[in-house]
């Protein structure tokens, strides 16, 4: 089927697929989009990254007891060995351990954010597309304003005065990515009110929260999916640099930019391991958000989709 | 299109004041004054309520607020107490490094983007085409410093090609012309722009290639060459107007931690310092200036496409 590269195009503009499509027994919405992701192998490939990574910090350390909390002399910049597959940092902690924790607070930051604004940005933005008038315009210039705020700036200001904790940078940071949805799902929200089915169903006597809830949300619903996805990816980049700035998650919470901050210090003394595996964590998280982001935007969108 | 324009820049002046009236606002919640960082930790309730009265801290903040705009469409953009100089010189010192820094890694992610992202979609699905595309998801998820750290691991430390610092020089032509320091920090920043850049021209390239003016052309005969320079890069590149535009805030992200890797001594790192010493003058002025920025590079993006592209029709 489709992967992200194969366009529904041939070079010429000739279509690969039947007019109109192939004969098939009809499914609903969220089956097609699914089998559509199920067939795409980056997705895949992204999924299992994830989830790989989700038992890794969550899980693992469960079973996996690395020293994380007090220093040890005798074990300090310890090269992969036995006994620490990634070594050892120069306060003798197990550098295993310790991204197996950093991970779990940049994805509990990043899952937070996420989840934060996709509820504030979608009930801010259906509120201003289904009111309408001088309202939304009102709501959508107060977005305009903020997404005009560099968020790095911001934060770093905050977090200068107030410790970071999961908690603070999760919602400091949500308190940013709900400005997309917002005008994402305002946007569908316009599109979708003046569609056929839903002009149906208010004919055939729904109420307005009938088409909300039936009909508005669940046709707005793959847009805010997508829009998390690339938000959480976009969270663990902005956690990480805040960390890698030195403002990052305060003790005892670990911080994988935080990590690479302290490993980069001793790069010159050829303690690789301190750096790369923090580094490829970093960037196998994210490339799997956006890949996964990305199958999702092409499996929910019907005109891309080869039926 | 003249009263498109006149709307246009009186919503932006609009959404940069809103901008500047919520940034003053919330650094007041954080920091109400700096008297405390300037007297120090030892300074007495007297002197301070008394520093706060003479410097007109005393003050609602949108009193404060109206005098500080005011004061900054002057030009005068407040004080550093940390520096013992006036915000602004701080800012005319260093400027231009910044920019260069900016502008040179924009101007070269879009001269390396365009050409590699039409290849791409030419050769689309090819080995080449994959091998681009991969590298440029690994380097959109890269963090900015990581891939400074391995480019100054690399090219710095092992072999000994590039400096690992940036250039030191007060004078932004010394800065221009030290290729030797210079070039790791551009690399970087462009590395990380191209990245994104070119996943939309390729996008974008293969939109127009589905297009029927490009069938037209090759049924005319013209070599594919032609086809290519003369009907498909102008109309491709329409995207990247915008794109461009619309990348300032990640540039002013990526400037911030470029620069505060290797030392380069522009605005990026001018804010960074100002964090550690809670220098207040400095941080409210960069961010303001940063969201101007952005609000004008929007603007500056949607006219630019207006004028690139006759198609869109603006009452």
């Amino acid at each position: 089927m489709t992967n992200i590269a194969s366009p529904v195009l041939g070079p010429l503009g000739a279509s690969r697929a039947p007019e109109g499509g192939e004969v098939g027994p009809i499914q609903s919405g969220w089956r097609l989009a699914a089998r559509e992701f199920v067939s795409n192998r980056l997705a895949v490939l992204g999924s299992a990254v994830l989830a790989f990574f989700l038992v890794f910090c969550f899980i693992a350390p469960l079973f996996y007891h690395g020293q994380t909390v007090n220093t040890n002399l005798l074990t300090t910049d310890l090269p992969p060995g036995a006994g620490h597959p990634l070594g050892t940092t120069d306060e003798g902690f197990d550098e295993l351990a310790l991204l197996m924790r950093g991970g779990q607070a940049a994805l509990e930051v990043a899952f937070l954010a996420a989840a934060f604004g996709i509820v504030l940005g979608s009930l801010w933005g259906a509120v201003a597309g289904l009111v309408g008038g001088i309202v939304d315009s009102v709501m959508m210039r107060i977005v305009d304003v903020f997404l005009s705020i560099p968020i790095l700036f911001v934060v770093l200001i905050i977090a200068v005065r107030y410790n970071s904790s999961v908690l603070s940078l999760g919602l400091i940071i949500g308190g940013y990515y709900w400005l997309v949805p917002a005008r994402l799902v305002r946007g569908e929200v316009l599109t979708l009110r003046t569609r056929d089915f839903v002009s149906a169903a208010r004919v055939a006597g729904a109420r307005r929260w009938r088409l909300i809830g039936r009909h508005l949300i669940p046709n707005a619903l793959g847009v805010m999916i997508v829009n998390v996805t690339f938000n959480v990816a976009d969270a663990i980049l902005l956690v990480a640099a805040l960390g890698y700035l030195g403002f990052g998650l305060q003790y005892p919470t670990e911080d994988w930019g935080d990590m690479l901050s302290k490993g980069a210090a001793s790069m010159q003394d050829g303690y690789w391991w301190l750096v790369y595996p923090v580094g490829a964590c970093i960037v196998l998280v994210v490339m799997a958000c956006n890949l996964v982001g990305d199958a999702l935007r092409d499996s929910f969108d019907v005109r891309l989709r080869r039926r | 299109m003249s009263g498109y324009l006149i709307r246009r820049v009186i919503t932006s002046i609009i959404v940069i004041l809103g901008v500047s009236i919520v940034i003053f606002f919330l650094l007041h919640l954080i920091y109400p004054s700096p008297a405390q960082d300037v007297l120090g930790p030892k300074a007495t309730t007297a002197s301070v309520n008394a520093w706060n009265k003479e410097h007109g801290f005393d003050r609602p903040w949108l009193v404060q607020y109206l005098s500080y705009l005011g004061n900054a469409l002057h030009g005068n953009l407040g004080y550093s107490y940390k520096l013992n100089q006036s915000v602004a010189a701080l800012f005319n010192e260093r400027w231009a490094r910044s920019l260069y820094l900016s502008g040179m890694s924009v101007v070269l992610s879009v001269l390396i983007a365009i050409p590699l992202g039409i290849y791409q979609a030419v050769r689309r699905n090819s080995l080449s085409d994959n091998a681009a595309t991969t590298a440029a998801f690994v380097l959109y998820a890269m963090p900015v410093f990581f891939l400074a750290l391995i480019l100054i691991q690399v090219f710095a430390l092992s072999l000994h090609i590039f400096s690992f610092e940036a250039s030191q020089s007060t004078s932004v032509w010394t800065v221009i012309g030290d290729w030797h320091s210079m070039t790791l920090p551009i690399v970087t920043l462009t590395l990380i722009n191209v990245a994104s850049y070119s996943r939309y021209m390729r996008s974008s390239a293969m939109d127009a290639l589905a297009q029927d003016y490009i069938k037209a052309a090759r049924a005319k005969g013209l070599p594919e060459r032609l086809v290519l320079l003369r009907h498909l890069v102008r109309n491709a590149c329409l995207p990247m107007v915008t794109l461009v535009g619309l990348s300032i805030p990640i540039l002013l992200a990526g400037n911030l931690i470029t620069e505060q890797v290797f030392n380069f001594q522009g605005l990026g790192l001018l804010f960074f310092n100002s964090l550690n010493n809670v220098d207040y003058n400095v941080l409210i002025a960069y961010t303001l200036i940063g969201a101007a920025l952005v609000v004008v590079g929007n603007l500056v993006a949607d006219i630019a496409l207006t004028v690139a592209d006759p198609r869109i029709r603006l009452a």
